[in-house]
Formats: structure tokens, C-alpha cells, sequence
């Protein structure tokens, strides 16, 4: 459902992706793996649209990506689940409504919401911490808030890029048995990752990259 | 659809009331263009009647000369009143020039002794000339210069009339045309404040900016609410303008009443409260709206 055929990137004359060629089926859990610069990155934003590449094709189930319009990008983010480092929460928003936020934006009621966000914050272990805003939330607990949000459009597809980078082993390992729990409800999982002990206890399918080449 | 457009209503409300310090100043800036836009208006107002109240009293004035027949006056009059372009003809005897000339001046004593030493009438008898169109007046001097009447006619004062006239249509365009520059520049300089203000409240709310495209907001969702921000800035500078123009017009009207008194502003204001209100609120809601998506176009890369 995921494939990139020959993608090439550049910024201005640097070349952070080169000939890139890799497939993630339905269901799975795939682990792209390199050091920081690597161009995992990179990728998660060819993916998402939010750059487009110089050469080849970035293909998401019936998208296009690198042939969308400006317009029809919100409709391809929606069925993308998106986990960052650094969590993106709203400061100034609680644990309820950062999750709430992103179905208020798709016009969702708010009967709709009230059922939904309380469900996913469930899934993630949060229940009892949804009027808690993210200053009051430990590094797990608010990359699990960031994970509900991600699931909270049901996407097919939950990409976290570098998730544990900002927290402790314990915490790490919590998000991680989380998005194994999440594949296995069926949503496919990209994880990038530069971390070794991540890579090991994930133990799936990785694609290793090295300066903007697919090297494993 | 509805449920959106609200949450857009409610995010632009929340852009105007975070900054609040901000929002007045934009404000601020958006009722001085608008007050000189206000005060534009009026004095079209002012001079278009000052103009027209000039224009309504001026005619044509053919004098006699001495000795002339009355016979000869009148046939003049009756193929004047001919004309397409006269609308009243007014004979004014020499008798009756003097008549007047002495109730004008009826407490000058050096005139009224200067009169009475005269032993003739020295007063012409005249004609005044009012056309149907103050465009007309040159097609009607044009007549009276014919050849045929010269050995009648002692003098036209269309030509004098018609320089006061010039002179004031001219100063009144120049007064304008400058209003229209000043107008300009303050409606300029409004455009910018609040292009401005929207880009820092773009820039302070780009966390969320970014999380909204991370979740898959709509254009229409990330946009929207600056510019609703942006109409509100103009609604609010409607409301503000008009209740600082409207007591400022009441106040100036008595005094613009002396100068023609054709002229109550308080009257036209009241007679023109739909079209008032309409100026205000477009022209701020036009000017705030313009801004905002001017600056979201720029700034707000989706």
C-alpha cells in the first residue's frame, strides 16, 4: 500500500535521497533504520506530502502523493497517523482536547467527539488523564497522547518518526510495545528509528539507510 | 459544514481576543481611515450643494443701454423665453434697478446722498437670465453676442459669474482630489497594520498552524479563521467610526447651516442612516478582510 519507486530528493545541491525503491503491505510493520541525517526523515515528509521529491513516484494506496494538489493533501493526512519526537501537542490545549483538535478540524460534532477521544485515550492507557495538559504529563505520556491522536482518524497507517528520541528506556519501550499493539488491530506501522535496541525488540522487516541510500 | 464554519468563527475570535493589545491598535488604525473616509463623504456632501446652491442662484444678466426702447427689451425677452435652453426670463426696468439698488444700500448715507445728487437714473435696465442647465449658459451668451444686438445690449456678466463659479468648482475639486490622496494613504496605511497583525498572528500561532496540517486541516480551516479575525477587526472599526462620525457631523451641521443654508447635515445623516451604516462596515470589513487574506496568501504556506 506504501511503495517508493526511484525516488530521488535534493536540497538545493545536496542529495538526501538517491534512487529509492521500498514497499510496506497492509498490516505491516516496517522499520526504517539509519543514523541521524540519514534521510529517514525525509521521507516520512515525501510520504505525507509536505515535500516533493526531483525524480520517481511516492505511492500511498490510491494517492499519488507526489502528483497531489496543495487542496487534496488534508484528505491524504487524515488516513496518515503522524508521531514526531517532540510530541507536537498544544501547550495550551489538555490531553483531551490535543486528540479532540484533530477531529474538530475534519468537522467532526461534537457528539462525535465526545464518544471518540475518550476511547482512543483509553487505548493509549490515558483515560484518567485527559483534562491534564501536557506541561502535567511525563515524556511517555504525552507521546501516548500524540499516538491517540494519530489513531483517532482510525488511519490506516501510523508513521512515528524517531517517537522514543526524548525519552528514557522504560518510556521507549512503552511506545513501542504500543505501536506493536496498534499493528496488530491491523494498522500498517513505518518506524524510524536510529535506535539499536528499538530495532531489536521491534524485530521485523527494516530497510537501513546510509547518505540518502537504501544500503539493507 | 456547519459545525465548521463555527469552529472558524470561534478560532477567528480567539486570534482577536489573544492579542487584545494588537487588535486595538489594528482597530485604532482602521478608524482614522475610516474617518477620513467619513469625512470625504461629507464634504462631497458639503460642496456638491455648495456648488449646486452657487449654481442655482447664478444666471445670465443682459444690461441695456441707455435709451434703449422697452419695446425692443421685450422682444428680446420673448425670444429668449423662446430658447430650449431658458427656463425664466426676468425684466428688471430701470426704475426698478434703482428701487432696489436703494433699499440695498439704505443705510449708506454717502450713496443714498450720491443718488440724490445724480439728476438722472444711472442704473441700466436689464434682463436676468436663468437656464434650464448651468451647462447651458454659454449656448445662451452665445446668443445674446450676436451682431444683431450689440447696438442694444451695454453689457453680458455671464463672463464674470462663470469665473467665480470656475474658480470654486476648481478649489472644491482640489480639496477633494486631495481627500481622496489622504483617504488613500490612511486606507493604505490601515491595510498594512493589519496585514501585519494577522502575519504575527500567524507567526505566534504557527505550533498550532502545524499541528493543524499534521492532522489534515482543510485549507478553508487553516485559512479561514485569520480572516474572520480580519472582519472582525473591520466590524468593530465600523461600529467605533460611526459613533465618533455621526456626533461629529451633528455638531458640525449648524455651522455648515450659516455658510448654505440649503444644507441641515443632521437631516442628510439622518435621512441616509442605511447608506451610512452600509459605507462604514464595508469599507472596514473591505479593508480588515483584504488585509488578512492578502497576508494569509503570503504567510501561511499550506
Amino acid at each position: 500500500m506504501i511503495a517508493f519507486h526511484n525516488v530521488t530528493k535534493k536540497y538545493g545541491d545536496t542529495r538526501v535521497l538517491e534512487d529509492i525503491n521500498f514497499k510496506a503491505a497492509p498490516g505491516e510493520f516496517l522499520t526504517v533504520v539509519g543514523r541521524s541525517g540519514a534521510g529517514k526523515s525525509t521521507i516520512i515528509k515525501l510520504l505525507i506530502g509536505e515535500e516533493k521529491p526531483q525524480r520517481g513516484r511516492v505511492v500511498f494506496g490510491p494517492y499519488e502523493v507526489n502528483k497531489l494538489k496543495p487542496s487534496e493533501l488534508p484528505e491524504l493526512r487524515r488516513k496518515i497517523g503522524i508521531v514526531f519526537q517532540d510530541f507536537k501537542l498544544l501547550p495550551t490545549k489538555t490531553a483531551y482536547e490535543n486528540v479532540a483538535f484533530a477531529l474538530e478540524v475534519e468537522g467532526r460534532s461534537d457528539e462525535e467527539i465526545g464518544e471518540l477521544v475518550p476511547q482512543m485515550l483509553d487505548l493509549v492507557g490515558l483515560y484518567d488523564k485527559q483534562g491534564c495538559f501536557p506541561h502535567e504529563l511525563s515524556g511517555g505520556m504525552k507521546q501516548r497522547v500524540a499516538i491517540a491522536r494519530a489513531m483517532v482518524h482510525h488511519p490506516s497507517v501510523i508513521v512515528a518518526d524517531e517517537p522514543t528520541g526524548n525519552l528514557d528506556h522504560d518510556n521507549a519501550h512503552e511506545i513501542v510495545n504500543l505501536l506493536l499493539k496498534i499493528n496488530e488491530l491491523g494498522t500498517t506501522v513505518i518506524l524510524a528509528t536510529h535506535n539499536q535496541d528499538i530495532i531489536k525488540r521491534v524485530g521485523r522487516r527494516t530497510i537501513k539507510i546510509e547518505n540518502g541510500k537504501i544500503t539493507e | 459544514m456547519a459545525t465548521t464554519l463555527v469552529r472558524i468563527i470561534k478560532f477567528g475570535f480567539q486570534n482577536f481576543s489573544r492579542n487584545a493589545l494588537l487588535s486595538a491598535t489594528t482597530v485604532a488604525i482602521l478608524v482614522l481611515a475610516l474617518l477620513v473616509f467619513n469625512g470625504l463623504l461629507t464634504f462631497g456632501v458639503i460642496a456638491n450643494s455648495a456648488v449646486g446652491s452657487l449654481q442655482e442662484k447664478i444666471d445670465v444678466s443682459v444690461y441695456f443701454k441707455t435709451g434703449v426702447a422697452e419695446d425692443k427689451i421685450f422682444e428680446l425677452e420673448r425670444a429668449l423665453e423662446k430658447l430650449a435652453e431658458v427656463k425664466d426670463v426676468e425684466y428688471v426696468s430701470q426704475e426698478k434697478a434703482l428701487a432696489v439698488f436703494k433699499e440695498q444700500h439704505d443705510g449708506d448715507a454717502v450713496i443714498v446722498q450720491a443718488l440724490d445728487e445724480l439728476q438722472s437714473n444711472p442704473l441700466l435696465a436689464s434682463l436676468n437670465i436663468k437656464a434650464k442647465d448651468p451647462n447651458q449658459y454659454p449656448t445662451i451668451a452665445g446668443y445674446l453676442e450676436a451682431a444683431n444686438l450689440s447696438e442694444i445690449i451695454e453689457k453680458i456678466t455671464y463672463a464674470q459669474n462663470k469665473v467665480a463659479i470656475d474658480r470654486l468648482a476648481s478649489i472644491v475639486n482640489t480639496v477633494r482630489t486631495a481627500g481622496v490622496a489622504v483617504a488613500l494613504f490612511l486606507a493604505l496605511m490601515a491595510v498594512m497594520v493589519t496585514f501585519n497583525t494577522i502575519r504575527l498572528a500567524i507567526y505566534a500561532n504557527r505550533e498550532e498552524l502545524s499541528v493543524m496540517r499534521l492532522v489534515g486541516a482543510s485549507n478553508r480551516f487553516i485559512n479561514g479563521p485569520y480572516i474572520v479575525t480580519g472582519v472582525i477587526y473591520g466590524i468593530f472599526a465600523g461600529i467605533v467610526g460611526g459613533l465618533i462620525a455621526a456626533p461629529l457631523i451633528i455638531l458640525a451641521s449648524p455651522h455648515v447651516t450659516v455658510f448654505i443654508p440649503e444644507l441641515s447635515l443632521s437631516a442628510y445623516l439622518a435621512a441616509s442612516v442605511p447608506q451610512f451604516l452600509i459605507y462604514q462596515f464595508a469599507f472596514g470589513i473591505g479593508l480588515g478582510a483584504i488585509s488578512a487574506a492578502v497576508a494569509v496568501r503570503r504567510y501561511l504556506k499550506i
